[in-house]
């Protein structure tokens, strides 16, 4: 995972270039946000606030929701946290190709890590020749773009018709391509079945939102423990090398 | 509710949300970290990324049962087989959109 340093006007080009499809998808989403927001007596104002203050997109309608029906402060404090708890999975792995940044740089990185970036981001880290400055604009596009679309939203109501041009699947577009550049070999395809598999079961029959942290989880080592058994068994068996991976 | 108030809701919902992202980062880039963390740490944006999608296709958020007829999960396929052949992100949002639109149109 080798990365490189651009200037911040070559990171900004490719942190762009990486970074639209999250913004394709942001804008719907966050129009729809900015809508319900508006509807719950929430104005432009607190809406672009929320937004900068806490960018996490499921966490925010979850957070709208409860202050329309009047929850407290703490209860919404606390599902916010656990609604957003799968971040800290994700910086987790992050902290791999981000080693040895400087903590300046880290604390405003940290700002951005959504489920779109960590996606886009990995993915190009994976790839090799990835740069922590570009990482750092796919981040701040995604949010400026979210900043604009939720208070959009609350001003004008959504522009974009229901259904237009497929708009809606953006993101699971997206983010079923990144899945399959996430399949480096038989491992990683074993794991993502069994994250899914798994995911599917625990969000059916578990309340709320524990199925993406539980599942990764529980899937990460499975597949853990599966490569560190098959390279067992090929260290017994050298002249099998070729299979083992 | 005041705008004071509100803003610190907001404050608490942004501390809650942005510790998390932070405190691995700041902590496991200045750790030497061992060997099998590193192992299991690469199986986690493969793992996630799984976990996030493939709830989000197959299941129907309202009565929380799991569904095959979707059309998000059936436009998946196809948007699937072009990611695997094409390798390409910006294509492959944009073909799932165009396969997304044309089966609302159709069915």
């Amino acid at each position: 995972m080798a990365s490189q340093v651009d200037s911040w006007g070559e990171a900004l080009k490719r942190g762009v270039a990486a970074g639209w499809p999250i913004c394709l998808g942001y804008l719907p989403i966050g129009m729809a946000l900015g809508v319900l927001a508006e509807k719950s007596g929430l104005d432009p104002l607190r809406m672009g606030l929320m937004s900068v203050l806490v960018f996490a997109g499921s966490a925010q309608f979850i957070g709208v929701a409860m202050l329309e029906g009047g929850a407290s402060p703490l209860s919404i404090i606390v599902t916010t946290f656990v609604v957003n708890f799968r971040h800290f999975l994700m910086s987790s792995a992050l902290a791999v190709p981000l080693a040895g940044v400087d903590k300046r740089f880290l604390s405003l990185f940290a700002y951005g890590v959504t489920d779109e970036s960590f996606g886009v981001n990995m993915t190009r880290y994976r790839e090799g020749g990835w740069s922590h400055r570009a990482a750092l604009v796919v981040h701040h596009v995604a949010n400026t773009t979210w900043i604009i679309a939720t208070v959009a939203g609350a001003v004008v109501g959504t522009l974009i018709p229901k259904g237009a041009f497929g708009i809606d699947y953006a993101l699971a577009g997206m983010f079923i391509a990144l899945l399959v550049m996430q399949l480096h070999g038989r491992i990683y395809i074993v794991t993502g079945v069994i994250a899914g598999v798994v995911a599917v079961m625990w969000r059916v029959f578990i309340p709320g939102d524990s199925y993406i942290v539980g599942a990764a989880v529980v899937a990460a080592t499975i597949g853990f423990y599966l490569r560190r058994r098959s390279r067992g068994v090929c260290h017994k068996a050298e002249a099998l090398e070729d299979g083992c991976r | 509710m005041t705008l004071f108030e509100y803003l610190l809701i907001l404050l608490g919902m942004g501390a809650v949300t942005y510790l998390p992202r932070l405190l691995p980062l700041l902590f496991l880039t200045r750790w030497e970290l061992p060997r099998w963390l590193v192992e299991w740490l690469e199986l986690i944006p493969v793992a996630i990324l799984a976990a996030l999608l493939a709830p989000a296709l197959l299941v129907d958020g309202k009565s929380l049962s799991v569904d095959f007829t979707r059309a998000d999960f059936i436009v998946a396929i196809p948007t699937f087989l072009f990611a695997y052949r094409v390798r390409s992100l910006g294509g492959t949002v944009v073909v799932g959109m165009a396969i997304y639109w044309l089966y609302g149109k159709v069915v």
